[in-house]
């Protein structure tokens, strides 16, 4: 039995963030009532013609900007053409043979530090279909034409992907990419952004690709993982077992966890394509892209080296926290209003404050507690007014009122002792209490140390400073 | 009053010396005695008409009103028409109401023109008989044995017969001009992207282009004035000013040089035929033109191009009626195939189905380059024919057509003959160029039609040089003696 390696290619359609469609001023709003946002234009009426909204160009030029791309002067619409219920035209206008962006590269970091390039062959515009309507309506099929027309952009990238983990890192980079660009919004439960995996086998160390089977309208990154793991090991046994892989279109079942036959090579549709008479080719010229590329903001691979540089973290961290720009703006925030602090704002922000906002499934920003109301309870930790212990308690609370973390610690009295008396009469008082344990330690049983160190720390509810708790103890326990 | 030209009719209007009413009964009257001849309507919308004509009659006595108030009018039956079935000759669209107007629908009422109807044409616009429609025929006014022309035989032979002084039009591969030469009328393709195909139905976008079918040349320079212009809504729409082209249709045609297309006259081109177009052609050097021969080598390859081209385009326009949302839709459809192959099997007829399979094939993977593509690069070849001869001469002149009008029923079971018919028209359309037919007298007792080809944005000359043959000659004021 040899060893195999699995290919990848992704084909990414991120739906493209506009107020109107790509060929008409109808809105693109989710979740309204069927086919109340569908105009003639994309009901496919008798002499309706298309007009190429501005915005979407300008956002896929972003993209192509962003990935190092060549943006083309000048690119065609096609005809793709096919019967189907909820492609009204009979045909999807896409980009065929002559896209907006041509070739690019993204970075991604696998599991061990390191960072691979993987190729984006091109990018292209294209409008989105209808949707089939099943349930509820008995023996018939309703048509709901309002997706019919949403600009997407079709991300299409090199085989060089060579693990599930690889592909979940290129599609999460591109996630990342396009939200740092506002140009989608990312939102997988919708749709907006989903991808197509081609998956083939083939021996570690051989050149050439095994036939790849093709897996559809994936939308979650978990399910690219499995899927694409599911589908290599199904290939492997095939091949194994002496069988063939064939071509073919396959779907993600993410209910039984696996991939089945949806249409063979043979099957196909063949699309006919051709250039869109009722649109002319999209000329750009280099003021235009220059302009956008001034518009660009900072983009996460640049922010994530700033990071580092300037607030001295780990690539990781830096890499966790530019996640979304939304994340490293809070961050940001934080690190203004403690300038000395950045590595506990990192500790923080990926730590307590990530996981209260896992728990309560919030996006970051959506909580009561802001970038400003956190850096308050940072101040108070480095100014050693409460312990970290202490710090996290009153971090659940700020969480839960949304109030700050000085009114929490007033409130509840948890202002740390810093007063070497108190805390020394702490410390005679529980030497007093437990007069077994202090000969048991003068005769030499270190380990019960720690248990004056607790005995102290209730008494005063966890507020003695712990290194100066340390100190007095270490003298005063020897007598 | 009928005898007037729209040029007169406006003016008369204008002075109140008549009133819309009066002309839209009038108009109305002839429509419904003629349609059993010569079934030139699919929709006539006479108490739309009448109400309209009122209210121009208001307009004109308050001093108001566009240029065109008050003036009857048709549409071919492909311009949508909101409230009013557009049909496209075609059982599939039979029962289709518009939401909404055409562009070149709602620019001719915003000028005042009243319409009285919709006109036939062959389904989808495609054929050169009007043969073709699901509404029969139309027949010709000069002869109602043979064909008006097609695929705008219902506008060409309302105009000729004088049941309307003007109508719309459309010209995919000549069914603008070559009716008007079979029905004696005078016809103008403009450029392409002159005038909006917004709400125009497709059969082959990138040759499609409206434009108007009238008893002069004037009267067409007066309602494509109100025709023409940009349009945001239809991408190959031009963004530039529309001349008057009223203003200098008496120019003097001295020192214009005319090139004669040498190839026209090389092809089985009927003797009396030829005979009307020398003629004409001498009237213009009367006028001070010089006449020379021009060559286009590769003009001959048109036809072939053409059908090719406006297959392909038009198989991929008509996909969008499937039985789903507008249009036919078969009875108890078992399943989603039974419902596509039915409705479409059923709503579309032969020469409709004829160019979808041609169209499908010449874009089918392995064929493509072969046959699409290939077109493609000889249309290029063809327009650059075109551009090299304007660089010569101001205009070119040739038959419209190779032949008169011919009998009904004698081209049908052959395409190839059929489409042959379009030999002399379908170059103006894959170069995008201006072209018109304009009388040129009799062969054998049926018009022939003189076309006129122009350079990109040309019209202003075209009617110049039209207008000015038709104030030496009457052949355009003819009216078949059964509607005279």
């Amino acid at each position: 039995m040899s060893a195999w390696e699995t290919v990848i290619g992704l084909e990414i359609h991120a739906q493209l963030a506009t107020r109107s469609k790509i060929f008409s001023g109808a809105p693109t709003a989710y979740g309204a009532a069927p086919n109340s946002q569908a105009c003639l234009v994309d009901l496919g009426y008798p002499g309706v013609l298309p007009v190429l909204n501005a915005e979407v160009v300008r956002m896929a030029v972003r993209f192509g900007l962003a990935i190092g791309a060549r943006i083309e002067r000048h690119s065609v619409f096609a005809r793709k053409n096919y019967f189907y219920p909820d492609l009204p035209k009979g045909y999807q206008i896409s980009q065929y043979e002559l896209p907006i962006v041509a070739a690019g590269a993204i970075e991604i970091v696998l599991e061990d530090g390191t960072v691979k390039r993987i190729g984006v062959t091109r990018a292209h515009l294209e409008e989105d279909a209808g949707k089939s309507l099943h349930e509820g309506l008995g023996a018939f099929t309703g048509i709901d034409l309002n997706r019919a027309g949403t600009p997407l952009i079709e991300i299409v990238s090199e085989p060089e992907m060579r693990s599930a983990k690889e592909a979940v890192a290129y599609m999460k980079k591109v996630h990342t990419l396009v939200r740092y660009l506002e140009i989608c919004d990312g939102n997988m439960q919708e749709g907006s952004f989903r991808c197509d995996a081609n998956v083939s086998v083939r021996p570690v160390g051989t050149e050439k690709f095994g036939t790849r089977a093709e897996i559809k309208n994936i939308n979650s990154f978990r399910y690219v993982e499995k899927a694409i793991q599911y589908e290599a090991a199904r290939q492997i046994e095939l091949i194994e077992s002496g069988g063939k892989v064939v071509q073919e279109t396959r779907l993600w079942d993410p209910d039984k966890g696996e991939t089945r036959s949806m249409r063979s090579k043979e099957e196909a549709n063949d699309y006919r394509y051709f250039p869109d008479p009722d649109l002319l080719p999209l000329e750009i010229d280099e003021a235009y892209i220059e302009a956008v590329r001034e518009a660009l903001p900072e983009l996460p691979d640049a922010k994530a080296a700033r990071f580092v540089a300037a607030y001295g973290l780990s690539a990781y961290d830096a890499l966790v926290l530019t996640a979304s720009r939304e994340l490293a703006d809070y961050y940001e925030a934080v690190v203004r209003a403690v300038p000395e602090q950045p590595k506990l704002a990192a500790n923080w922000v990926m730590g307590e404050l990530s996981a209260a906002l896992n728990k309560d499934g919030l996006e970051i920003g959506a909580g009561r507690l802001s970038a400003e109301r956190l850096a308050g309870l940072l101040v108070r930790i480095a100014d050693d007014t409460i312990s970290g212990k202490i710090a996290k308690e009153v971090f659940e609370a700020m969480w839960a009122s949304g109030e700050s973390a000085d009114a929490i610690i007033e409130a509840k009295g948890l202002k740390q002792i810093t007063d070497t008396g108190a805390i020394e009469q702490a410390i005679e008082a529980v030497m007093a209490k437990n007069p077994a344990q202090l000969a048991e330690f003068r005769a030499g049983k270190d380990k019960l140390f720690g248990f004056f160190v607790g005995q102290v720390m209730k008494a005063t509810q966890g507020k003695a400073n712990p290194a100066q708790l340390n100190e007095l103890l270490k003298k005063k326990l020897p007598g | 009053m009928y005898r007037q030209t729209l040029t007169q009719l406006a003016a008369d209007l204008r002075a109140r010396r008549v009133s819309s009413v009066e002309l839209v009964r009038a108009f109305l009257a002839r429509i419904e005695a003629s349609q059993r001849d010569l079934n030139a309507f699919v929709t006539v919308t006479a108490e739309q008409a009448l109400a309209q004509a009122e209210a121009a009659d208001r307009a004109l006595a308050a001093g108001r009103g566009g240029a065109l108030e008050g003036v009857p009018f048709g549409h071919k039956d492909l311009f949508c028409t909101a409230g009013v079935r557009t049909t496209c000759g075609s059982r599939m669209l039979e029962r289709f109401i518009s939401p909404y107007d055409a562009a070149v629908v709602s620019r001719l009422k915003a000028a005042g023109a009243v319409m009285l109807g919709k006109l036939n044409m062959d389904e989808f616009a495609m054929g050169s008989s009007n043969e073709t429609s699901y509404f029969g025929p139309v027949r010709n006014p000069w002869n109602r044995a043979l064909v008006p022309g097609g695929s705008s035989g219902g506008s060409a032979a309302a105009v000729a017969a004088r049941l309307l002084p003007a109508a719309t039009a459309t010209d995919t591969g000549g069914s603008i001009r070559q009716p008007a030469a079979f029905c004696g009328v005078t016809g103008i393709k403009p450029t392409y992207g002159r005038v909006s195909r917004y709400g125009m139905i497709a059969f082959a976008s990138s040759l499609d282009q409206a434009g108007v079918i009238a008893a002069s040349a004037e009267d067409a320079a007066r309602v494509l004035r109100e025709m023409a212009g940009f349009d945001p809504r239809d991408s190959t729409s031009v963004d530039a000013p529309v001349p008057d082209y009223l203003a200098g249709l008496d120019q003097p045609l001295s020192g214009l040089k005319i090139g004669v297309l040498k190839e026209f006259f090389d092809t089985g081109l009927d003797a009396a035929y030829e005979r009307c177009v020398r003629e004409a052609l001498q009237v213009f050097e009367r006028l001070g033109a010089s006449v020379r021969e021009v060559s286009l080598p590769n003009i001959p390859l048109s036809v072939p191009v053409y059908y090719v081209v406006a297959p392909a385009e038009c198989s991929s326009n008509l996909a969008r009626y499937d039985g789903v949302r507008f249009g036919h839709r078969c009875a108890e459809a078992r399943d989603l195939e039974d419902l596509y192959k039915r409705s479409r099997s059923e709503g579309f007829g032969a020469e409709v189905k004829r160019r979808i399979m041609t169209g499908t094939y010449v874009l089918s993977a392995g064929y493509y380059d072969a046959y699409y593509l290939k077109a493609q690069r000889v249309r290029r070849l063809i327009a650059a024919d075109f551009e090299r001869a304007f660089g010569e001469v101001d205009l070119l002149m040739g038959p419209t057509t190779p032949t008169a009008a011919f009998e009904l029923g004698a081209k049908v079971a052959d395409p190839i003959t059929m489409y042959l018919n379009d030999i002399y028209t379908i170059g103006a359309n894959l170069a995008g160029l201006p072209a018109m037919s304009v009388p040129c007298g009799f062969a054998a007792g049926l018009p022939a039609g003189l076309q006129i080809i122009g350079p990109h944005f040309a019209e202003a000359r075209l009617l110049n040089a039209a207008h000015r043959y038709q104030r030496e000659t009457d052949w355009h004021l003819r009216i078949p003696e059964a509607y005279a």
